[in-house]
């Protein structure tokens, strides 16, 4: 793997009497693409604003490749940032809104010409240099503020909630887009959502934050098949969140039966979270199934049908599956060891 | 039917507000001393007009402090609005209470207070104290014309010219100041036109013989009917009426850009209307 | 770096508004001594002499007839101008704006054209054969004046009022069994009571307060109370007896206030500003 360039030690931010964050440690690698997600209020924002200098940290230290630059206001970093809703000037056209930190840097005419030129064609704008920044669309004024961004060749750049604003359709389409940047450019990415969807496709590392706290960080195959909570569990993507006892190593009661499971290391008859995804949930036939109940809804998604089963100790179930029952059907419900994952209960905070 | 009285009724109510300036205008035309008769037409009120030396010098007083007021207080309000924004809590409270102070005060008030500072003081009464004055009276309306348009900037406007690489300094005077220009603006001719517009704290503050337009109107009124004054009330509403087109046009066409410049404009309007209230 | 913007200013304002507020109570509070000015409420109970109360007594009557003369001839023209009588709204708007622009001395010094007793309504009366009308210099002419100078501020917060009343709200009312009387009395009305109030507080304020309507229209004779304020400061030269009226007028200003924004309901006085 390669240097680290940004380090965040045991860093806090309190406002006023509110603690946004709490202590935490992350570190970002060069030329890796960092998603910090979580529900809004998480502290997501705040770690983005405390990279980009807007804020300081009440505690910790931030590092930027080695130094510590906790104190060092935002004109004098190698990072720039896409904000929410842009923030472009609208005193100005698109050239002169990409223009601006160049302007600042006071390079020739020439130079600047050039680089703004080159940015407009990697964003697929060329011949909107004299428009004005408000008649452009939602999609078009994300991608002068991107421009806008990249044309200083920043190390890091920051983006924050940068496609919130966008249609479903075109989301998709900068999704695509901005991964591609980021792989061309070779340009370290960080990346504030609070799309799970969004997340999971673009970043090479998701970091999953609640209450100031980081609960997650690793890819997003591993957060999503191996969460290391429910509140994780939950956030990313569906899933069934049960109590259970583990009854010891490799056997788990939920739901008045006792199941097979894959996890250990756990005190003799410890209250757990069990989780499991609605499409590890296999339909079986009543008999001879440990778990049972009656379908109470159906709906037709596309590509499965999403089924509420409604177990016999009056538990629901969500299962999603390609074969579908009708509703009031008594069903049973079958899955495999290695797809119910164990928890511990999250320590009261 | 009732659509019609309806109608009626409120042209009734211009025919009001219309006649007494219709009447002058005409009158100004009028060859003829005697109010009543109709002498024919005649330009000669215009000539003595711009002959009278007292009404010339204060026009140019008029506008001399109508223009050098609203740049000072344009320079001050503006600053003074973009410090207000980024102060919070009791502070802010404080300062916009005393803000609003000249605005709801009677004028008389505003007017006496000040007069009493400026002998106290021993400030000869004349042109400068007219300037603090007139200055003082303004910023209040270049701050509540700036601070709309700094509520409606993208709060992330400052940070993102930070981002770009400029000190603040240069993000107040390449961003924030550009930003908010058509407020200021509107600020400014808002000043302006209340200043020549004033007469009561111009009349407590003013001495030696420095007199703006008004003071001026005021004294030959007080003596009677002066058809100068008829000539100098044609050429001072057509004026008015240029200039307030010339603000409609550009609100109309701001608002037309997507931006809702509309609070601010009925912000101006009724605290304009508190202002001239207040005469 | 960005708060340090309203330093002029809060020294500006320090100077020019803190301070000859405080002199104003100065002056109202003390009397001038041989061994300098002592603490004392002399001025005040000066103005309770039979003669300056008359005049305060006037100033409230002259204010009150006019703001309610205002209210009479400015709601309905409100309510019609909200209505769909006119279809470019703005501009039947702007065009009541625009005598506001006007310098104020010069709309009070047209009415002296105007009811001169040679003046254009007297050769019109004498033209048709009704008999003159004599009123400048007379206490009705200050309340035209007045009337006349401060009807678009009654006119204007109610008509921003009743324009912002969703039409629904009166076709529920008309559903629901009202006739067009008690949709009004119902629904518009009271809907529409913040914007009376502000425009009652707009014509009162000023109404109370002038001292050139009473002095062009009045002919000096009718003394109101800013009058009385203009006299001591540069006639008499008494500042402690005027700065103790003007102290009463303040006073009597934020007591009207006080009852206007409690008819109003708490936060709506602060959005009209």
């Amino acid at each position: 793997m390669s240097e680290i360039i940004v380090d965040l030690k045991s860093v806090s931010k309190v406002y006023d009497e509110t603690v946004a964050l709490d202590g935490i440690n992350l570190y970002i690698r060069k030329n890796e693409f960092v998603t910090l997600l979580g529900p809004s209020g998480c502290g997501k924002t705040t770690t983005l604003r405390l990279i980009g200098g807007f804020e300081q940290p009440t505690e910790g230290k931030i590092l930027f490749e080695g130094k510590d630059i906790s104190t060092v206001p935002p004109y004098k970093r190698r990072v720039n940032t896409v904000f929410q809703r842009y923030a472009l000037f609208s005193h100005l056209d698109v050239f002169e809104n990409i223009a601006f930190g160049l302007r600042i840097k006071k390079l020739s005419e020439k130079v600047i010409t050039e680089k703004v030129h080159k940015m407009l064609a990697q964003v697929n704008l060329e011949g909107f240099e004299k428009r004005d920044v408000n008649s452009l669309s939602g999609g078009q004024q994300q991608r002068v503020a991107i421009a806008r961004a990249l044309v200083n060749e920043p190390e890091v750049l920051l983006l924050d909630e940068p496609l919130a604003a966008l249609d479903l359709k075109l989301r998709r389409e900068m999704q695509h887009e901005l991964k591609s940047m980021q792989k061309q450019l070779g340009i370290t990415f960080v990346f504030v959502t609070h799309d799970q969807e969004e997340a999971l496709s673009m970043s090479d590392t998701v970091v999953v934050m609640k209450d100031g706290k980081i609960q997650q960080i690793g890819t997003p195959v591993d957060i999503y098949n191996e969460p290391t909570n429910a509140f994780v569990a939950d956030f990313i993507g569906e899933s069934n969140i049960v109590d259970g006892f583990m009854r010891k190593d490799y056997l788990v009661d939920f739901s008045g039966s006792s199941f097979e499971c894959v996890d250990a290391g756990f005190a003799k008859d410890e209250a757990v979270d069990v989780v499991i995804r609605p499409e590890d949930l296999v339909l079986i036939p009543a008999g001879n199934a440990r778990l049972t109940g009656t379908v109470s809804s159906v709906n037709f998604l596309g590509v499965h049908y999403e089924m509420i089963v409604e177990s016999d100790d009056g538990m629901s179930w969500l299962v999603h599956s390609t074969l579908m029952e009708p509703v009031g059907t008594k069903v049973g419900l079958g899955l495999e060891p290695m797809d119910i994952h164990i928890m511990r209960k999250e320590s009261p905070a | 039917m009732v659509k019609f009285l309806k109608r009626s009724y409120v042209y009734l109510i211009f025919a009001f507000l219309y006649m007494p300036i219709a009447v002058l205008m005409v009158y100004s035309f009028n060859d003829s001393r005697s109010r009543g008769m109709w002498g024919g037409f005649t330009l000669r009120w215009y000539v003595e007009l711009f002959q009278d030396r007292t009404i010339m010098s204060s026009l140019y007083s008029t506008l001399l402090i109508g223009v050098v007021s609203a740049l000072v207080a344009t320079i001050i309000g503006t600053l003074a609005a973009i410090g207000i924004h980024n102060t919070r809590g009791i502070q802010k409270k404080v300062i916009m209470n005393i803000t609003y102070l000249p605005v709801l005060n009677p004028e008389i008030v505003t007017a006496i207070s000040l007069m009493i500072l400026f002998v106290f003081a021993r400030v000869r009464l004349g042109y400068l104290t007219l300037l603090l004055a007139h200055i003082t009276f303004n910023i209040p309306y270049v701050i509540l014309s700036v601070l709309p348009k700094l509520r409606q900037l993208n709060k992330h406007l400052y940070e993102a010219a930070l981002d770009l690489g400029s000190t603040p300094t240069q993000a107040l005077w390449k961003v924030i100041i550009p930003e908010i220009m058509p407020g200021i603006i509107t600020g400014m001719l808002l000043a302006f036109t209340l200043s020549i517009d004033d007469f009561v704290i111009s009349f407590f503050t003013t001495g030696s013989g420095v007199s703006t337009l008004s003071i001026t109107i005021y004294s030959m009124a007080r003596r009677g009917i002066n058809p100068k004054i008829n000539a100098l009330s044609t050429i001072m509403f057509t004026f008015v009426l240029l200039l307030l087109i010339v603000v409609n046009v550009r609100q109309a066409r701001e608002e037309k850009k997507g931006r809702n410049g509309k609070n601010g404009s009925k912000r101006q309007v009724s605290s304009l209307g508190a202002r001239l209230g207040g005469v | 770096m960005k708060r340090a913007t309203l330093f002029p200013y809060v020294i500006w304002m320090a100077l020019f508004i803190v301070v000859p507020m405080l002199l104003v109570l100065y002056y109202a509070f003390t009397v001038p001594t041989d061994a300098g000015a002592t603490w004392s409420l002399d001025n005040f109970s000066r103005f309770f002499e039979p003669i300056y109360l008359r005049v305060l007594g006037r100033s409230l009557r002259l204010a009150v007839i006019s703001t309610i003369i205002c209210l009479l001839l400015g709601y309905p023209a409100a309510m019609v101008m909200a209505g769909n009588a006119f279809s470019r709204k703005s501009v039947i708007l702007l065009l009541f704006v625009v005598p506001m622009w006007m310098n104020f001395l010069l709309r009070t010094y047209a009415w002296l054209t105007l009811l001169e007793r040679n003046g254009v309504i007297n050769v019109l009366l004498n033209a048709l054969r009704l008999p003159n009308l004599n009123i400048l210099y007379t206490e009705s002419a200050v309340v035209l004046g007045m009337v006349y100078n401060f009807l678009p501020f009654m006119v204007l917060p109610i008509y921003s009022v009743l324009s912002k009343i969703d039409k629904g709200v009166i076709e529920a009312a008309g559903d629901l069994g009202a006739n067009s009387f008690r949709v009004f009395t119902r629904v518009i009305f009271p809907l529409s009571v913040p914007g009376l109030v502000s425009g009652v507080t707009m014509v009162f304020m000023p109404a109370l307060t002038t001292f050139v309507i009473s002095r062009l229209l009045g002919g000096g004779q009718f003394t109101l109370i800013g009058n009385l304020i203009e006299q001591q400061f540069l006639v008499v030269g008494d500042w402690g007896f005027g700065s103790s009226i003007s102290v009463v007028m303040i006073v009597l200003i934020l007591f009207s206030m006080a009852i206007m924004s409690f008819f109003e309901g708490e936060e709506k006085s602060v959005a009209l500003w």
